[in-house]
Order: structure tokens, then C-alpha cells, then sequence
């Protein structure tokens, strides 16, 4: 029986963290250097654990599949990383971090891991002040704060919409000078093929050297998934190309429980799909819904003149926009949570009023005329101007606008060709993060003894919906400041071990596995690109186990998904050799893992039969349309278990998710 | 009436020579291919990608080039386009240039980053890194994880250095600029950093010992030197300004003028 008992400490909420702390073994300075410890991934997680880990003594090979531990995905996030700091005294605290981030969650998430999460979120700003991360600041020099979706304080630190781009350098710069020290081992363009266990302990991985195609042995004492999420299984999404699930799904095939895997952030706010030769979609981070109003227009025939490009934004009058997220969420309007917001604009879409020239007809717009009007006045006034003219007002507006969200704006522009200064976004949901990942236990170890999984990898603190500027927030404190003192806790039984040896049956077998499935692929000779069925499970993926889910659509999927993967198998073609750079091999065993998971992902949606966060099933939902969550059969982590290759065959456990310190409340933004 | 951006959409028809090599020690050559059917509302790396579906199709074997964000800040992507590096547009990576930027019948050349430093590794992709090892030499703060660091907002950071440090740190480290450099220097790369640190009070204390320290791997990575042309800052997608690297060679010379250190 793998290990599934969440440990979660005894004692009060806020004393929960201290407590396990407290009884947490060590392992001694003296006894570091004899522990080989992998990770796999450089992102937030992966570099901030690498680099403390080898500033603790421990010997670490860092693993990444890109050129250079820098490009991990994490570089992309923009908006910024929430602190209970409570700097712009608006009343912020742990506790109301903690119950933002539960409440945004839908109350699928563990009390006793979002709390800790939230107490730890002031010391990652501490580090990484420390380490010369610009954070975006007030003219007296101290940090400056903005707000985000689903909370009512300012607690998003943020540099302009780069922020994810500086906190990634600050955690690669650590991780470099661990590297020129000889601590790390830094295995650029390597994938992790496959986990390898010894007595039914995770001991080390099997790598493919992408550019030589060598197949390496890795050993460890213990290993670490910091791989990141899986949302490029709908194939279109906010991801990097080469975002996979192969690490973690690999590692699930081996005994591992896959937590929560229906759970998806679609996030409301990225540019619309142009064409079918799309390869991804580009966020516009959360930020803008600071300064930017969503609406539609109020009039079909507007929304019809508006996509045939008969009418402009400019031309419809205040009178006939509906700026639909003010209207249904007045407390929280603009910067109602990623969820409700994404829901919302599918809802007008849907009902025909969608202003995007596209086959779905599908884009609402993001206006930043008001704040630039509003901006423009206030600096007007603080520079002293008298009787300002129109033309300075949004002249001075406009500078503003620059000044915070400059390289969205000229982003915005790139891929469009439109100004977004001078007319409105266009903006639809897409694909952003996936809440589900490999379950962990408070430790953040799986199901397998000795195999860690952090940041988005697990599934442990946003429940069924992330809050904005959180992920940051969790990356870095799980591999700053929770790995770091829950993994010597394991590795304390090890420091007699010695050195785990690679010439042994099991890595064997994991080396003879990944070269079979490999030379399957290039014998294989079909009539098919991976793209293309990589494009078929997208549109299933997207139509069926997207925003809105229906137990019919979701028993369609699973069959679809299954009866593509036998194609998959039967007809792809993957050109080239085993033995050097081959970047469509990489992409056949991403795509190949991805149809087991996608299958998966719909089989979780259909067992979910209650409406929660980002999981909207269209048989529970609430005469207005918001969503029905039912806490007496579901308020638990669903944590399936692999029973091989059929899929619908996996083994559904379930960890009771207990409430002892909020209320179990209809989520409303109202 | 005026028109939209959507509606103004068009097809393009191309002639696409790119550089084919096998491996770094491998002959080098330019081949030529024709996509047509592109739309101007594609970006020029989905442009490559139905120039490799077709390939794969016909049994040939597709373009190796490097991209994974797609959206401009990972800065894996590469490309040289009519001998630009990252193409015809300022500030912008390939991956964000878009083929709206072209006409229909152009002929578009391809070729990887060239420079000693950067040896290829399979036709467009190139072997950067060079660049990961002079921020190893010093491009850091040596603090330690710990949890116990003073409150960020004890250190108090001017706006105008803060905003100054930002736009050095903005690097995304796709050495355009040593791509473009006549020299194949890295200078603009390696001033970004040390400029980035320099600028706040947390980087004071290593000032000395991270500009030699780097200056010195730079040099030691067979990049070439800096003669002011100027054009790393015209091609840099990030717009990291030319001031940087005077910042650099002042912070270099007071190091070496006034370091107790041996470097």
C-alpha cells in the first residue's frame, strides 16, 4: 500500500508549522556531502530548492530539459507574488491570506498547508530583496504593492509585468553560484525519462541527453519533482512548448497517486486564438484587471458589427456597454477570481455577444480608457498643471499606463499589430495553470517513499482555483523554505546508505523501458505528425473538459482520448534517430504521456459530480449561474492510483478534507 | 468604414533558404524550401512549424531551432533573419515577430547565431552556454536561504536606481548581442548584470569581486571584445541601453585600480 497519510501536524492552525518543525529529525553538516539529492526542473521551485539544498551541504544534480536552467516557465509570469506584509496597512494579515487563498480555492485545499503557505509568503520578499530582485517601488524607496483578483487588500508585490522573470534570475543566480562552487550538477537539455525504485524508495531517474541522445543513470537518495503542470495537454495554452507531464506521469506509473487531476485555471484574460496553425496563446497578465474594465457590447447586432469590423469600440456608446463583471460582481468587479471571471466572458461569448473575429466568435474586451483619463488628471494635478487639455490629460494617462504595464502593452501590440493605448484588448480565456499534480503529504512527499514533488508538480495549496500572484508565492516557498527542512527528516535514516549504485536490475529495467518506447516511435513510420494528434487531444480536451462540463461530454472524452491513443500508437511518424538532437521524438513521448493523462483528467471531472472553482459542471450550478459545490460528498481530495494501461481502470482514494477553522460558505463575490 | 486588424488578414507565399548542419563539426549549407498559406496573423515560428509539418510529411527530416516560451522572455529562441539578428524588427525576440512583418513572394534567409563562443548543435540551434558560465563567475548576491534576512523594506532602494536595476535585469540572456556583435562580444551581457547589481545596496558589498571576476570568464570564453559600435543595443530585444557597459567599464576599472583582491 503506497503511502497516503496526509500528516498533517497536531495543535492549532498557527502552531501546525512550528510543531512539525520542531519534531523534524536532522541530518548533520558533517553527513550532508555523503547525500545525493536530484531535481528535476529549474523554475521557482526547482532552483530556490537545488540551490538551498547545496547551500546546506547536500550534493545535488539539477536537471532541465532547456539550454539553460534560466528558461524555465516560471520566467513567464507576470503579474507578481503575494506577501502578508501587510505594508499598505489596508488591514492584510496571515490569516486573511490564508482564508483568501482557501475561500479562492473553492475549499478543496488543506487548512493546515495554505496556512503555512501564508506564513511563510513575508520571508520569500525578505530573500529575495536580499538577493537584488527589483521589486517595483514607491518614490520614498520602499516596495510598492498592487491588488489582485478575489482579495479586497494589496498584497501583490510585483516588478512591472516581469515579476516571475526576476524572482526566476534571483533563484537562478543562487542556483549558479552553488553550480561554479561544484555543489550542483547542472544537466542542461535533459529529460527525465523515468524514476527508478530500489526496496520501494525512489533512488534516482533515467535521463535522456537530448542533444546526444545518450540514455543516463542517475542515483539518488532522494528525488525531486519540480516539472511544472500539464495544461499543454489541451495543446493550445498559456505554457511554454516545451511544458510536459511526462516526469510527474512517468513517476504516478510508478506508484505515485495523481491528485486532483480535473482541476485547471482557465484564465480569463489572454489573446484571443487567430488561426489553425496557432502553436500557443499569450496571457495578458491579471495586473491590467487593476486598470482595465471588461465588457461586451450591450446589443447583439453591435457585438456582429463589432467581429465583421463594421463598428469600433470607440463608436458604441457608454450606454450600450455591458461591463458584465461590475454588474454580476459589484463588491469584487473587475478583479472578481480567475474562475468566475473566465466563466463570465464564456457565458456572453456564448450568448452571442463576443466582439472577436474568430471561428468561435469568441473575445470580450479589456478597456483601459477610464484609467488613463483617471491617471492623466492626478498627474496633471501633481505636476501643477493648470487647466490641462484634453490631449496632456491622456498624453499624461498614457505614460502611466507605460510606466506599470509598459511591456504588456508593447506585447499586446507585437501579436496583434493593434495599440492597445489607443483602442481596447481583445481578450478570451485560455489555459493557464493546473491546480491537480502528483499528491504529497504536509512533508510534500508522494505516495512513493523518498520521491518529493513541489510547486505546480503537486497538487498541495490552491484547491480547485488558484488566486492570482499565488503560484510565485508556493513555488518559492516550497523549495525555499518547506523542502529544505521536511527532506532531512527523511534522509536521516540514510546517512549510512552510501552511494546508490546504477548497475543494478532496476535501473536496467527503467533504461530498457525508455529505449524500447523510443525505438517503437521511430520504427513506427506512420501516416501522422505528433502535432496532429496532439492538436486532436487539445480539442477534445478544450470542448469537453474545459470551462463547462457535462457528464455526457465527459464520458464522450474518455472514449475519444482512449480510441486516439491506440491511434497515436498505431500511425504516428517520428522522422529521424535515437542518437542525436531529435526535437520531434522529444515531442511524441510528451504527447504520448499526455493522452494517458487527458483520459484521467476526464474520468476525475466526471467522479466530481458537484460544480467547485475552476471544475464547473453545468448539471450544479445556481439560477444565476454561478457554481454549485456540494460539501457533504465532496469536500475531498480525489487521489487516483495507476493499475496500468487502461486507464479507466485507476483506483480512485479519497483524503477527507476537514474544516476546522473557516466556514464552509457559498463562495460569493457579490 | 474602417477595418480590422482580423479583416485585414492575408496569405503569404515564401521562399525560406535555411542553414542545415548536422552537428557542430559537420559542413554547413543553405537550403531551400517553399510554405505557402502562411497567415500575416502567424508568428514567424509557426511559419517554421508548417515548413517542418510539411517536411515530416514528405519523409524529410524537419528544422531543428530552439524556442519553448513563445512569448519573448524565456529567450531561448535564436534566429539570424535577413541577416538580423531576431529578425527585422527592434525589440522584439523571434518568437514575437509576426509575419504581417513580410510580403507576400519574399525570399527569407535563416541561419543560426554565429560566434566562437557559440558553437552550433544542430542546424539553427546553437550551443549559449558560455553565457550561464560568466554569470556563474559572479552575477549574484553570495546570501544564503534562511528565512532570518532583514525585512525587504529595512533597505530602503531609491526609485530612479530601483527602475535603473530593473532595466538591466531585464536581460533574458538570448545573446543577440553577441550574435550581432562584428567582435562577438559579450559585453552587453555581462554589463547588464553587473549593472543590475550595482545599482542597489545589496550588491555593494561583492562590487569589486564580481566585475573581475566576471569580466575575467567573459574573457576566458573566447568572446571578443567591445568596440562601441553600438549595434548590440539596436538588436537587443530587451532594449538594455549601451550606458550599461560604460557603467561596467567604470565599475571594472575602480575594481582593478583599487581591489585588495588578487584576481
Amino acid at each position: 500500500m503506497p503511502h497516503f497519510d496526509p500528516h498533517l501536524p497536531e495543535g492549532a492552525l498557527a502552531e501546525k508549522w512550528d510543531r512539525a518543525k520542531a519534531g523534524y529529525r536532522l541530518v548533520a553538516p558533517n553527513n550532508r556531502d555523503r547525500i545525493d539529492i536530484v531535481v528535476v526542473g529549474t523554475g521557482l521551485a526547482g532552483a530556490s530548492a537545488a540551490a538551498t539544498l547545496a547551500e546546506l551541504g547536500y550534493r545535488v544534480k539539477s536537471f532541465c530539459y532547456q539550454d539553460s536552467p534560466r528558461r524555465a516557465h516560471s520566467i513567464a509570469a507576470q503579474g507578481g507574488i503575494n506577501a502578508a506584509k501587510n505594508y499598505q496597512g489596508d488591514n492584510d494579515s496571515v490569516y486573511r491570506l490564508f482564508y483568501d487563498t482557501i475561500k479562492g480555492g473553492d475549499y478543496r485545499s488543506r487548512e493546515a498547508n495554505v496556512y503555512r503557505l501564508a506564513q511563510l509568503s513575508g520571508q520569500i520578499i525578505d530573500q529575495c530583496v536580499a538577493q537584488g530582485v527589483p521589486f517595483a517601488r514607491e518614490y520614498g524607496g520602499l516596495l510598492d504593492n498592487r491588488s489582485f483578483g478575489g482579495v479586497q487588500v494589496k498584497r501583490t508585490f510585483y516588478a512591472k509585468g516581469q515579476t516571475g522573470q526576476q524572482l526566476l534570475l534571483g533563484a537562478y543566480q543562487a542556483l549558479s553560484r552553488q553550480i561554479a562552487k561544484g555543489r550542483v550538477s547542472m544537466y542542461n537539455r535533459h529529460e527525465m525519462l523515468d524514476l527508478v525504485l530500489v526496496g520501494g524508495k525512489a533512488r534516482g531517474i533515467v535521463a535522456r541527453n537530448l542533444v546526444t541522445g545518450a540514455i543516463e543513470r542517475h542515483a539518488a537518495h532522494a528525488v525531486v519533482l519540480a516539472s511544472g503542470g500539464y495544461g499543454n495537454v489541451y495543446f493550445l495554452s498559456t505554457y511554454a512548448m516545451g511544458s510536459n507531464c511526462s516526469a510527474i506521469w512517468k513517476v504516478h506509473k510508478r506508484g505515485a497517486y495523481f491528485a486532483n487531476p480535473g482541476f485547471v485555471q482557465i484564465h480569463p484574460t489572454c489573446i484571443p486564438v487567430h488561426g489553425p496553425f496557432q502553436s500557443k496563446l499569450t496571457l495578458m497578465s491579471e495586473s491590467l484587471r487593476n486598470s482595465g474594465r471588461i465588457w461586451v457590447p450591450k446589443k447583439r447586432s453591435d457585438a456582429q458589427a463589432t467581429r465583421e469590423g463594421r463598428c469600433q469600440p470607440a463608436d458604441i456608446q457608454e450606454a450600450d456597454r455591458d461591463y458584465y463583471l461590475e454588474r454580476r460582481y459589484p463588491a469584487f468587479g473587475n478583479l472578481a477570481p480567475r474562475d468566475v471571471a473566465s466563466r463570465a466572458a464564456k457565458e456572453r461569448c456564448d450568448a452571442g455577444y463576443g466582439i472577436e473575429d474568430n471561428d468561435a466568435k469568441e473575445g470580450v474586451f479589456l478597456d483601459f480608457s477610464t484609467e488613463i483619463q483617471r491617471r492623466g488628471t492626478e498627474r496633471a494635478y501633481e505636476a501643477g498643471m493648470e487647466n490641462p487639455s484634453a490631449v496632456q490629460i491622456r498624453a499624461l494617462g498614457k505614460k502611466w499606463i507605460a510606466d506599470k504595464y509598459g511591456n504588456l502593452f508593447d506585447m499586446y501590440r507585437q501579436i496583434t499589430g493593434a495599440d492597445p493605448y489607443e483602442t481596447p484588448m481583445k481578450i478570451y480565456p485560455a489555459v493557464h495553470y493546473t491546480m491537480g499534480g502528483l499528491w504529497v503529504d504536509y512533508d510534500l512527499m508522494s505516495s512513493i517513499p523518498g520521491c518529493f514533488v513541489i510547486g505546480e508538480a503537486n497538487f498541495s495549496d490552491h484547491g480547485a482555483n488558484r488566486l492570482g500572484a499565488s503560484a510565485l508565492m508556493q513555488g518559492l516557498a516550497d523549495g525555499y523554505f518547506i523542502l529544505p527542512y521536511t527532506l532531512p527528516n527523511y534522509l536521516a535514516d540514510d546517512i549510512r546508505t552510501g552511494p546508490i549504485p546504477t548497475d543494478t536490475p532496476e535501473f536496467d529495467e527503467a533504461s530498457c523501458g525508455v529505449r524500447e518506447r523510443i525505438e517503437r516511435w521511430l520504427s513506427n513510420k506512420g501516416a501522422h505528425t505528433v502535432d496532429y494528434f496532439h492538436k486532436k487531444l487539445g480539442e477534445v480536451m478544450w470542448n469537453k473538459v474545459g470551462m463547462a462540463r457535462s457528464a455526457a461530454g465527459l464520458r464522450e472524452a474518455i472514449a475519444e482520448i482512449q480510441q486516439l491513443r491506440e491511434s497515436f500508437w498505431k500511425s504516428v511518424c517520428v522522422p529521424g534517430s535515437a542518437d542525436d538532437l531529435n526535437p520531434e521524438l522529444e515531442k511524441a513521448g510528451r504527447v504520448a504521456d499526455f493522452l494517458e493523462l487527458g483520459q484521467l483528467m476526464a474520468i476525475d471531472a466526471l467522479d466530481r459530480d458537484e460544480s467547485c472553482g475552476g471544475h464547473f459542471r453545468v448539471e450544479h450550478q445556481t439560477p444565476g449561474g454561478e457554481a454549485l459545490r456540494n460539501d457533504g460528498d465532496y469536500a475531498y481530495v480525489s487521489a487516483w492510483a495507476y493499475q496500468g494501461a487502461d486507464i479507466n481502470r485507476e483506483a480512485l482514494h479519497k483524503e477527507p478534507l476537514a474544516f476546522e477553522n473557516v466556514e464552509l460558505k457559498t463562495r460569493s463575490y457579490k | 468604414m474602417r477595418k480590422t486588424t482580423m479583416a485585414a488578414r492575408k496569405s503569404l507565399s515564401l521562399t525560406l533558404k535555411i542553414w542545415r548542419q548536422k552537428h557542430a563539426k559537420a559542413r554547413g549549407r543553405f537550403e531551400t524550401h517553399r510554405v505557402k498559406g502562411i497567415s500575416t496573423a502567424s508568428s514567424f515560428l509557426e511559419m517554421l512549424d508548417v515548413l517542418n509539418e510539411n517536411l515530416i510529411e514528405a519523409g524529410r527530416e524537419p528544422v531543428a531551432f530552439d524556442h519553448d516560451c513563445r512569448e519573448g522572455i524565456c529567450g531561448i529562441c535564436s534566429l539570424y533573419i535577413n541577416g538580423r539578428a531576431h529578425g527585422p524588427s527592434r525589440g522584439i525576440t523571434t518568437c514575437q515577430l509576426h509575419m504581417r512583418s513580410f510580403r507576400d513572394g519574399d525570399t527569407i534567409y535563416v541561419e543560426p547565431w554565429r560566434s566562437r563562443a557559440f558553437p552550433v548543435i544542430k542546424d539553427l540551434i546553437v550551443d549559449r552556454s558560455a553565457l550561464d558560465r560568466v554569470l556563474q563567475a559572479g552575477g549574484f548576491i553570495s546570501v544564503n536561504t534562511s528565512g532570518n534576512t532583514q525585512d525587504a523594506d529595512s533597505i530602503p532602494v531609491n526609485k530612479q536606481d530601483a527602475d535603473q536595476a530593473f532595466d538591466a535585469a531585464s536581460c533574458i540572456g538570448c545573446g543577440a548581442c553577441v550574435a550581432t556583435c562584428k567582435n562577438s562580444s559579450a559585453m552587453l551581457f555581462t554589463a547588464a548584470k553587473v549593472s543590475h547589481l550595482a545599482h542597489l545596496p545589496q550588491g555593494q558589498i561583492e562590487r569589486k569581486r564580481r566585475v573581475q571576476h566576471m569580466v575575467r570568464q567573459m574573457d576566458a570564453e573566447g568572446f571578443g571584445n567591445c568596440s562601441v559600435t553600438g549595434a548590440c543595443e539596436v538588436e537587443c530585444p530587451k532594449g538594455i541601453a549601451l550606458k550599461h557597459i560604460a557603467r561596467m567599464n567604470r565599475e571594472y576599472g575602480h575594481a582593478v585600480l583599487t581591489s585588495r583582491e588578487q584576481t
